[in-house]
């Protein structure tokens, strides 16, 4: 009854920040806008017991993305500016057409919390019945994204690897105009203010703490929630909060690109790899079972390695579009 | 056991009273500055008495250690953001609404 209650609390709210976001002017504010809605998207993720997806929305949809924006709205303007055009009931009689159809939909779901559910009755008692025998891990839902559904994960792990290659390609491409701000000189002029000295010595507190913390979604996740996109996020964010306080070149200085680059390849095939090494072994592609003597081990150790390439790509990829977006030249008006 | 769950219950009151009143602050209040000392009273006197409160609920147990990372936490970086938020604000030009009595 509370979860329901909270949930419909969650959801309105989330509802009108997304309006909010839409009808903001100020893209600054949009993006604000932006991060509640990741902040409560989290919580109503959480609402239904989802805690290792409610983790990665809120460091990488309220953290690491706001963060991002912020980045990018630096080398663009404020405001939105107004398309001459005038209105076009197209796309809105469109819109509303889909958005009823939806709606109808919705009475078709099941309810909230139904057993009988078919999401309740497919795999899923498989999963919860099997889970302990074959891979012997309290939490499932590393489980499902590792072992079971490997392929899946791992083709998530190539799109991250492949969009930052693809922020970086973009941002790699500079029109030589009018006089350049390089993100040396932007740091140089921060770090000239010396009266952010409180954020400076609050920040370097903070920033080990996230990564020890960041060590324990990593690590710890067989057991409570986290794993690799989760951890990768809080990495990137610790290295965001350095380069946010000390300058951005720092940060890059700190987490050189062409080393993040290669890190955020290896990631992704150290994934690769023990996919190919089970094959070697004799098994099926990503399948665990022949890694270690007993299969349960195998499967430890498969989950292990794989979540670790996950969060290698991750934080990686996530510093790459980061130092990319915050040390790329501005130029003056 | 009672007054313990009377004691928690009675610090998850007054902690959700003061977020409630910095709720009110930050819609009353008249400029940023006000506005963030108001939000200011949520964020610390709130979290403290909400988190003491249920740590006297979980015991001594791994949920009470968390929690109180979790005030630590808040108490390191409210403040800080609070600071940040003014000074850049400060910086950028926001003026204190120094009128009084104009209505």
């Amino acid at each position: 009854m509370a979860t329901t209650l909270f949930g419909v609390i969650t959801l309105t709210l989330v509802a009108i920040t997304a309006v909010a976001t839409v009808m903001a002017k100020n893209l600054f504010v949009a993006s604000m806008w932006f991060g509640i809605f990741s902040l409560l998207m989290a919580s109503n993720f959480f609402l239904l017991d989802a805690a290792d997806v409610a983790l990665t929305e809120a460091a990488v949809g309220a953290g690491v993305s706001t963060v991002l924006f912020m980045g990018a709205l630096a080398l663009t303007a404020e405001k939105e500016t107004h398309s001459t055009a005038g209105v076009s009931w197209l796309p809105i009689l469109a819109l509303v057409a889909l958005s009823f159809a939806l709606f109808i939909a919705t009475f078709e779901q099941p309810v909230l919390g139904d057993i009988n559910a078919p999401v309740h009755q497919h795999v899923a008692p498989w999963y919860i019945e099997k889970t302990p025998e074959f891979i012997d891990i309290p939490n499932m839902v590393a489980a499902i994204l590792a072992s079971y559904r490997g392929y899946d994960t791992l083709g998530e792990v190539i799109v991250i690897f492949a969009a930052g290659i693809g922020v970086l390609s973009v941002l790699g491409f500079r029109p030589k105009r009018r006089q350049e701000i390089t993100g040396e000189q932007l740091g140089k002029k921060l770090r000239g203010v010396q009266h952010h000295s409180i954020l400076r010595v609050v920040g370097k507190l903070i920033i080990p703490v996230l990564l020890l913390f960041g060590l324990l979604v990593q690590f710890h996740g067989k057991y409570t929630p986290g794993g690799g996109f989760s951890a990768g996020a809080l990495f990137a964010a610790a290295v965001m909060l350095y380069g946010i306080l000390e300058g951005a070149d720092r940060s890059a200085l700190a987490m050189p690109e062409k080393m993040m680059l290669k890190l955020a390849a290896l990631g992704a095939t150290l994934y690769t790899g023990v996919g190919i090494a089970c094959m070697l072994l004799g098994g099926a592609f990503l399948d665990y079972n022949v890694l270690w003597s007993n299969p349960v081990a195998g499967q430890y150790l498969g989950i292990l390695l794989v979540e670790f390439g996950v969060g290698l790509t991750v934080t990686t990829v996530l510093i790459l579009i980061f130092n990319a977006i915050a040390n790329r030249p501005t130029y003056q008006a | 056991m009672i007054v313990l769950d009377w004691l928690s219950g009675l610090l998850l009151l007054a902690g959700g009273l003061f977020v409630v009143i910095g709720g009110i602050g930050v819609l009353r209040m008249p400029d940023l500055y006000t506005r963030l000392h108001a939000a200011s009273v949520a964020e610390t006197l709130g979290a403290i008495l909400i988190i003491t409160g249920l740590m006297l609920v979980a015991g001594w147990s791994l949920a009470s250690f968390k929690l109180f990372a979790i005030l630590i936490f808040l108490l390191f970086t409210g403040p800080v953001a609070a600071y940040a938020l003014a000074n850049t604000a400060m910086l950028g030009g926001v003026k204190p609404d120094l009128k009084q009595g104009d209505e």
